[in-house]
């Protein structure tokens, strides 16, 4: 029924006699087409951003099984992420802890223009942030707030060789020209507010991102970006919106133009403008959050400066492509030949050419300049228009046999249509309101091509319902025939906006199984059960440095400790073991949990706020006597003559089991 | 004795050096929760495993029945075994150099016992470590012993125990068919040698 109810709305909205017909909204074999047996892996992993909640979800596909959340820029209760000491600082930012954010944009890593499964970076849209997560781990290992920028939404997008993560800015803002905004008023928008674009370089072993420069950019909406590949390697494209630079009421103040911009940035130029001397310096104040790979400690480092280019004085840096008003997604197919600017309110689809694009900045087919950007003619860069193709074109990827694929937002359906001539070839209703649309590897030189996963908004009568707030939904279709085929539905966590995938042979076999106890250089880990203690530091601090295992924690006996004391309890699980994960949680303790991976230390910070015997446990199920894994703390008085005193078993040492941890 | 057989009886002996390259036993345990196995390998002077963590692995889960901890430092033979080993090989260079068959003889047969001994002293052990448990074991299960198999597998609650001798064994084996070879050869020679004879006599 429901499926009936759908189409038939689609049928509504329809613009053209749907090539599909309602029978085709589900493929007949699509049970046994995502049927991976118990105990069989997916073909491959997916990360879908989760939006609001500031995660990154990794589902298997074709499956749809929900394999991990990864915390990024929000506080995860789960493992004790932003909430244990280690973590903390990586929520670190100029505006003191921010401990949420909106992830849209998970970027997988490239070599030679295809995902090499290394690392994966995602834009922090509301506090302007970019993180790399390690695949080794699947775990954020860096986040690096941006200067100068404000709405980080077209973000993050890597270069075919991960030499730079390139990030811009959705809102202009009134730079005060020292890393943050001038209070200037809003009357001002058009003289005053710029938009930024950020140059992160990453380092080719290790990953670690570096804010190189800034191109400081005009005052427009920069919407989303792409990167080229091919010819167009060198190139990244933005599109951008409100090229009237209205400052209030942009519903309709940006959308008067009839043509706004699709902006090119020659980013291999600008490297070398910057490293050329061209770029200026201005003050500027953002933290840079790293994790430690031995020590699993975050640090934040406050950097102070940042280098900035101006187009006007890097010429050949920076073109504008005029666009169909409003632009949203912009996507360069497989060869780097074409670049497809989806206009939201717009009723054909450009698809502009690179080689054209070259040709007319050779020959100077220019139509003005904005800002001192030069300005090419519509005409002199066009291949040709995608007539019709549906209403409220979003986003397109590749399938790397001469298709592209359109998410069309306001008739909820996907469009297939073909590269060389335009046409449209094959429809396919979805449910409902689809936003970004994905092809595994859909983004880059090489398209997997099997696979296309729509992400869509709304869900209303597919799911069984959960009050007014209704999961978000991910559809699986089948694109490696002719015809589109529908094959499963399932629900996301949060809303997801973009997501990438990944064979998971370039994944799986690196996955880390435990951290080396050897090498774990955590300053307050102890490495074996006769090494532990607890110590008053100071008047109110004590130091717990314990350990757990299978199915004790050494000591699981603590007194001395006064009313007002902050016990910091370090705990170092000495597993080293695959998934023997164990958790650490205390009655009354103002944060969270922590969850100790089989070699690490965390650290869970506990003030002792009133007398008493409180005991603290291991969450996570991790053997047969997994409920006995417990023990408690004395908390005394202020000024209580209980000593410090600490044990586990009645005999003090020797208890079985205790591994050779030497 | 020949070249070649005072040769062959050097190699047998020099041979010897691959029990620091090859374990000479493992224990493998299998339980639905240990897909991938969990691996002892036990060595003429360590203790290791298929992967780092492994002895601990054992001994975390050994814990629950009470048996006691492995420790490479609890088994004085590894301490002394690596000298028997190396006094093996340096006395079988030297009878191989000085070439008396009965020498060669007695090295093969030590090496025999010795190789006996340390299959009895491993089999006491496995003894020793399955029933010598912690009255206090967080599981009893009465009647239960956790002898693992000498040679052979074996179902201990939840574990698949499989223990089979490894490459070190073989080399030991090989050790003493190449010293056995180059004294069965010598033997010929001395047929050989008294066929020699009566052609003189008779000639
Ligand atoms: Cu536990």
């Amino acid at each position: 029924m429901a499926v009936a109810a759908g189409t038939m709305l689609q049928g509504c909205s329809k613009t053209e006699g749907g090539a599909s017909g309602s029978s085709e909204a589900v493929s007949s074999d699509a049970a046994q087409a995502v049927y991976v047996a118990p105990g069989k892996h997916d073909e491959l992993y997916s990360f879908l951003s989760g939006g609001f909640n500031g995660q990154v979800s990794v589902y298997g596909l074709p499956s749809g099984r929900l394999l991990k959340i990864i915390p990024v820029f929000s506080q995860f209760p789960e493992n004790g992420y932003g909430y244990s000491e280690e973590s903390k600082a990586m929520l670190m930012t100029s505006h003191g802890f921010v401990p949420w954010d909106d992830l849209h944009h998970p970027k997988l890593s490239r070599t030679d223009g295809q995902t090499d499964g290394r690392w994966l970076f995602v834009n922090g849209n509301n506090t302007p942030r970019v993180a790399r997560i390690d695949l080794k781990t699947f775990e954020t290992v860096e986040v690096m707030e941006l200067p100068n920028s404000a709405g980080n939404h077209c973000s993050p997008y890597p270069t075919n060789n991960n030499e730079y993560v390139i990030a811009g800015t959705r809102f202009s803002v009134p730079l005060d020209m020292k890393g943050g905004t001038g209070d200037v008023s809003l009357d001002k928008y058009e003289e005053e507010f710029r938009g930024s674009i950020s140059f992160i370089k990453v380092d080719p072993e290790k990953g670690d991102m570096d804010l190189d420069f800034q191109i400081l950019v005009p005052g427009f909406d920069y919407d989303l970006a792409n990167g080229g590949k091919g010819p167009s390697e060198d190139w990244v494209f933005f599109t951008t919106y409100n090229s009237e630079k209205a400052g209030t009421l942009k519903e309709v103040g940006a959308s008067q133009n009839d043509r706004d911009y699709l902006a090119a940035v020659n980013w291999k130029l600008a490297a070398k403008y910057a490293k050329e001397g061209k770029a200026r310096e201005m003050p500027a104040n953002y933290y840079h959050n790293k994790m430690d790979e031995n020590s699993h400690v975050a640090k934040s480092t406050v950097k102070k400066k940042v280098r900035y280019l101006l187009p006007e004085e890097c010429p050949g840096m920076m073109y504008l492509l005029p666009a169909p008003k409003s632009p949203h997604g912009i996507d360069v197919d497989p060869s780097g030949e074409y670049m497809v600017v989806s206009g939201k309110l717009a009723s054909a689809i450009p698809v502009f050419s690179f080689a054209k694009m070259q040709d007319a900045i050779k020959n100077k087919q220019f139509d003005g300049e904005k800002n001192g950007i030069p300005v090419l003619k519509y005409e002199s860069v066009l291949k040709g228009e995608v007539k019709e193709p549906g209403l409220g074109p979003l986003h397109t990827e590749f399938d790397g046999k001469g298709n592209a694929y359109t998410s069309m937002f306001v008739s909820s359906e996907i469009v297939k249509w073909k590269l060389n001539d335009l046409q449209v070839v094959d429809r396919m209703p979805v449910y409902y309101s689809v936003g970004h649309l994905m092809i595994p590897g859909g983004d880059t030189k090489e398209p997997h091509g099997k696979y296309l996963v729509a992400m869509n908004k709304i869900t209303k009568d597919r799911y069984l319902p959960t009050g007014p707030e209704l999961a978000h939904s991910a559809q699986l279709i089948d694109i490696s025939g002719e015809k589109m085929k529908m094959l499963l539905d399932f629900p996301t966590v949060a809303e997801p906006h973009y997501a990438q995938a990944i064979v998971a042979s370039k994944v799986a076999p690196n996955s880390t199984k435990f951290y080396k106890l050897d090498e774990n250089k955590h300053p307050h880990a102890v490495k074996k059960e006769a090494e532990v203690s607890v110590t008053r530091e100071s008047k109110n601090r004590v130091r717990v440095k314990m350990t757990a295992i299978r199915s004790h924690m050494t000591p699981d006996n603590i007194e001395g400790i006064q009313v007002g004391d902050t016990v910091y309890f370090h705990v170092t699980n000495l597993e080293q073991d695959w998934d023997v994960p164990h958790g650490f949680a205390v009655m009354g303790a103002n944060n969270a949990e922590t969850l100790i991976m089989p070699g690490a230390t965390q650290t869970l910070k506990w003030v002792a706020k009133k007398a008493g015997v409180f005991p603290f446990y291991c969450t996570d199920f991790c053997s047969a006597l997994h409920q006995e894994m417990q023990g408690y703390i004395r908390v005394s008085p202020k000024g209580s003559n209980v000593p410090i005193k600490f044990s586990t078993g009645k005999k003090k040492q020797n208890i079985p089991g205790v591994a050779s941890t030497k | 004795m020949k070249a070649y057989q005072k040769i062959l009886m050097i190699v047998a002996s020099l041979s010897l050096g691959l029990l620091f390259v090859f374990p000479m036993w493992k224990i493998y345990l299998k339980a639905p929760q240990y897909p991938e196995g969990l691996e002892l390998h036990i060595w003429v002077n360590k203790l290791g495993g298929s992967s780092e963590g492994v002895l601990q692995n054992f001994n975390i889960l050994n814990h629950y029945i009470g048996m006691k901890p492995i420790h490479a430092e609890s088994f004085a033979e590894l301490q002394f075994m690596p000298y028997i080993v190396i006094a093996f090989m340096v006395t079988g260079v030297l009878v191989g150099l000085l070439g008396k068959r009965k020498l060669v003889l007695g090295w093969t047969g030590l090496l025999m016992t010795a190789g006996a001994a340390g299959i009895l002293d491993f089999y006491l052990w496995l003894v020793n470590f399955g029933t010598n448990l912690d009255p206090m074991a967080a599981i009893k299960v009465p009647g239960m012993t956790y002898i693992p198999p000498l040679l052979g597998n074996k179902q201990l609650l939840n574990f698949e125990a499989l223990s089979l001798p490894a490459l070190g064994s073989l080399v030991i084996f090989m050790a003493i068919t190449i010293a056995g070879l180059s004294y069965f050869f010598s033997l010929r020679n001395q047929t050989i040698d008294a066929v020699h004879k009566n052609r003189k006599v008779v000639a």
